[in-house]
């Protein structure tokens, strides 16, 4: 039965000429044929011009489009072809389910791709595991995680060279899975040759995230048509508040090896200050996200990605959120626990990184790459119109 | 049940689209109350208006999203060429110089511009786009109405009009009454309106309704009600009853609300032919944008009403991309069967078209020295032998965009009743287009007719209820 619709399929897609595509690409194909011939979201985006550049949208044009979409969903609040008329066009959903696709296609080692789609359980799974063990390791190492105050000498209960070595390896394999993935994807279509100022473009429109603006500075949509500009400052709040703490940790290694410090650092210190504003921002920043995924309208995006999207969402809060606490409660005798806590989600978030939601941002920032390297060709189309 | 003024609201706008959002925005913002009641359910609110994409706008020094100038004059001798003449210059020109000033208007509700769109290059100096379209345009205003208290209804159709004496009293959804000191009028013309179409067009000598088998290219919710009520009423009418904008569309469009993506641009690149396989106008007489809008009633007179535009390889990558894809073959016998039309005829028409192309030096920016001889009839540019595999065809037919029938008004927007404008019943949009534009069209004018008359139908009626209301307080 199941090899009857696989044929049935095979010779639609050759009618189409949309070889080789899955359900999901051949929607967004036949949605971005439609948009080729309105353009009135040109706009918004770089979707939009990306696809004008192109008459016909094969396999890669596709996962090259469908990752440089921001869900920002002001296409489909604009679209005059969006459900209940008949074209059903909804580019933010289509484009979503694709990159789900993607995301899976492209994991590395490719037997892990199954890990995005039941993330919700990957991210649970992960956090128990790595809960399980620091405690385990408290157990071991300290006799128990109940102690006398330590004034928050944490390696009094995990020896730091353990640590230092578990999370390198775990994170350098997050940053090895993640590029190999995204070696993958560049491949599938080839720009043209880096530039300076592409890399620099691209570069800025990561960190402003500039397709969250709508085109016009108001902001993307969320719950209806009215725009927003809440996702991108949640967004903002969550990104630089991670990279605050990851460089409150940079900052402490280098303290560790080079200076010969060791923590407990001073409330003052680089690496406090660093990671208390950090995590202030990662509280703020992954709060809203929440708020607003819950309010989120209900054509955008894929609801089946909506786990995946609160998982990773939830470990940057406890992430956090437990980082903040054992800073507080450092020298009173819950401190053991609390650090065991705090290294078990962080090591649940370095666990699920090549294989959850943060794999949006590497491939996003690879699609807008491409985009900005793509955008300095010549256009050989010359169409014209009435 | 007794005529209850005190409860009854200020102004009662009547529609649901870009005029009437404007009317009603001007008549909040002069402080009056106002009910909005839009024909379609939310989902499909917001009319014609949803389907646009910009507004021509004079202006005589570029202007953000708008490049060069477009002075009051340029724009007016464009007016006049379109329509022949069929127009009123105290009414265009004001449409024409109010068209300067509203975007700052439209920007503070909500509207967001941008340059002309890729492909529509020839626009980018007298017209400007709203980015993401007229649905993201009626978005804003929806939102900015809601904002400043604009009670809305949808699925509220109105179907009856109590006027007395060339007054405003009532208008009737169902059996419901709402009363209101003054009203506006903007719910569109009457082009989704099949057995209005369908008599507007008339049988022709083969017995046809051509009307029957046309696209109606924007919504199915102007059917043209309140016309038939005015008509009733007695009030003055203007612009040619049997006259539709009518262009060449995707013959597989759906029957409603189609909108811009189902046009088919590459006619003057190939030949177009009818349903016996014969060509029946100049595919080259001039630049496709301003042609485009004859090929609908070129179309609609042919046998059947279809058409098939043709092109060969050659032509691909130079126009914009068609929604459907179109049939291909790799010879013409087999394009022609797959079109299901007399292979022996296609073959032979393009065989004489080739034949007598004369080939010079192809240009499709300028009008080129591409042109046939011998061939009945001709095509004067752009012609270039259909002789590269593989072969393309879109079928055509013609889409409707709106009707000319409209409301005579005067600078206040009002209508009129033998001659004498109403005191608190006034008409913007479609519904009085044809004071400006009695025929023709050149893109854009539509919204900018919409805007400008909302605009003022909006402050107007405002007024009028405003002074009504003083009346009755001190009666
Ligand atoms: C595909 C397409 C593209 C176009 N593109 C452009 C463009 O780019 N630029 C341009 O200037 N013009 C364009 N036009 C023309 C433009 O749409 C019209 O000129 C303009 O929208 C008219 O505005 P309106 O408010 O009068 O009518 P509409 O926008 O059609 O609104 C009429 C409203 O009245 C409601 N209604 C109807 N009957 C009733 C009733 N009995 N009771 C209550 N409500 C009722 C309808 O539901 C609708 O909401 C285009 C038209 C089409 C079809
Ligand atoms: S999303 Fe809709 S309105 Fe926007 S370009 Fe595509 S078809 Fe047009
Ligand atoms: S959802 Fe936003 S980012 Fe995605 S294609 Fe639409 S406008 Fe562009």
């Amino acid at each position: 039965m199941q090899a009857l619709e696989q044929l049935v399929g095979q010779a639609r897609d050759l009618a189409d000429g949309g070889i080789g595509l899955s359900d999901k690409e051949a929607e967004v194909g036949r949605i971005m044929k439609i948009c080729n011939a309105c353009r009135y979201c040109e706009g918004f985006c770089a979707v939009f011009p990306a696809m004008t550049r192109r008459l016909e949208f094969g396999k890669a044009d596709i996962h090259y489009l469908a990752n440089l979409c921001h869900n920002c969903g002001a296409c489909l609040h604009a679209c005059q072809y969006a459900p209940p008329h008949d074209f059903a066009v909804n580019v933010p959903q289509a484009m979503a389910r694709v990159r789900g696709e993607t995301y899976a296609s492209y994991a590395w080692p490719q037997a892990f791709g199954g890990l995005y789609k039941n993330n919700g359980l990957t991210v649970a799974l992960a956090l128990a595991g790595s809960l399980a063990l620091f405690l385990v390791l408290a157990l071991n190492f300290a006799g128990g995680i109940a102690h006398a105050p330590l004034s928050g000498n944490f390696y009094a209960i995990f020896p730091h060279d353990t640590l230092a070595l578990l999370f390198g390896a775990v994170f350098a394999y997050a940053v090895l899975a993640l590029g190999l993935g995204v070696r993958k994807f560049w491949r599938e279509v080839s720009p043209g040759s880096f530039s300076g100022a592409a890399t620099a473009e691209a570069a800025g429109d990561v960190l402003q995230l500039k397709y969250l603006d709508g085109g016009h500075g108001m902001g993307c949509n969320n719950a209806d048509d009215a725009f927003t500009l809440l996702r991108r400052r949640f967004h903002h709040f969550t990104f630089y508040g991670f990279m605050l703490c990851f460089a409150a940790t940079c900052v402490a290694t280098l303290y560790h090896y080079l200076f010969g410090l060791h923590a407990p650092y001073a409330l003052g210190s680089l690496p406090v200050l660093l990671g208390s504003v950090g995590g202030i921002g990662l509280l703020i920043g992954p709060a809203g996200l929440f708020w607003l995924n819950f309010k989120r309208h209900p054509l955008h995006g894929d609801a089946e990605q909506k786990p995946m999207d609160r998982g990773f969402i939830a470990l940057l809060f406890l992430t956090s959120l437990t980082g903040l606490l054992l800073l507080a409660l450092r020298d009173g005798p819950a401190m053991g626990l609390l650090l065991a806590i705090h290294l078990g989600v962080v090591m649940a978030l370095f666990l699920t990184l090549p294989y959850g939601k943060f794999a949006h941002g590497v491939f996003r920032t690879a699609a807008l790459l491409k985009w900005s390297i793509e955008k300095r060709l010549p256009n050989n189309l010359q169409l014209g119109s009435e | 049940m007794p005529d209850d003024n005190s409860r009854a609201v200020d102004v009662l706008v009547i529609g649901g689209g870009n005029a009437a959002l404007c009317a009603a925005l001007m008549a909040r913002e002069a402080g009056a109350s106002v009910l909005l009641l839009e024909a379609a359910p939310r989902e499909w609110r917001g009319g014609n208006s949803s389907h646009t994409r910009n507004l021509r706008c004079m202006h005589d020094a570029p202007q953000d999203v708008l490049t060069d100038a477009y002075p009051e004059e340029e724009f007016w001798q464009d007016l006049l060429k379109v329509t022949g003449g069929n127009t009123n210059e105290r009414l265009a020109r004001l449409a024409i110089r109010e068209s300067s000033t509203c975007r700052g208007w439209m920007r503070r509700h909500g509207v967001h511009f941008q340059p002309s769109l890729s492909g529509t290059l020839q626009l980018s100096r007298t017209n400007a786009f709203f980015m993401g379209g007229g649905k993201a345009l009626v978005n804003a205003y929806y939102r900015s109405a809601a904002a400043l208290g604009v009670e809305i209804r949808y699925g509220a159709p109105v179907d009856r009009l109590e006027v007395a004496d060339g007054q405003f009293q009532a208008a009737w959804v169902g059996k419901e009454r709402i009363a209101a000191r003054a009203c506006v009028m903007a719910a569109g013309g009457f082009e989704s309106n099949r057995e209005w179409l369908r008599e507007a067009w008339g049988q022709n000598a083969d017995g046809e309704w051509p009307a029957d088998n046309f696209a109606i290219r924007g919504t199915r919710y102007n059917q043209g009600v309140l016309l038939k009520q005015m008509m009733s009423a007695g009030a003055d009418f203007i612009g040619d009853p049997s006259q539709s904008h009518c262009v060449a569309i995707d013959a597989r469009a759906p029957l409603y609300d189609g909108g811009i993506c189902t046009r088919i641009d590459c006619v003057s690149l190939g030949i177009v032919v009818n349903k016996f396989a014969q060509r029946f106008y100049d595919e080259g007489e001039d630049f496709w944008p301003k042609r485009y809008a004859i090929w609908g009633r070129l179309v609609a007179q042919q046998p059947g009403q279809v058409g098939y535009s043709v092109i060969d390889a050659k032509a691909v990558g130079r126009f914009m991309p068609p929604v459907f894809p179109g049939a291909k073959a790799d010879t013409l016998e087999h394009l022609a069967r797959q079109l299901g039309l007399d292979e022996a005829a296609f073959v032979r028409t393009v065989g004489e078209y080739n034949a007598g192309c004369r080939v010079g030096s192809f240009d499709h920016t300028a009008l080129d020295d591409c042109h046939t001889e011998g061939v009945s009839p001709a095509k004067t540019h752009w012609a270039l032998p259909l002789d590269t595999a593989p072969f393309y065809a879109y079928p055509l037919k013609p889409g409707i965009t709106f009707t000319y029938l409209g409301l005579k008004v005067n600078e206040q927007a009002a209508v009129h009743f033998a001659g004498r404008p109403s005191r608190n019943l006034f008409v913007a949009g479609e519904m009085m287009a044809g004071n400006v534009l009695g025929r023709g069209y050149t893109a854009g004018v539509g919204m900018t007719i919409g805007t400008v008359f909302g605009r003022i139908a909006g402050a107007q009626a405002a007024q009028a209820a405003m002074n009504q209301g003083v009346h009755h307080a001190g009666a």
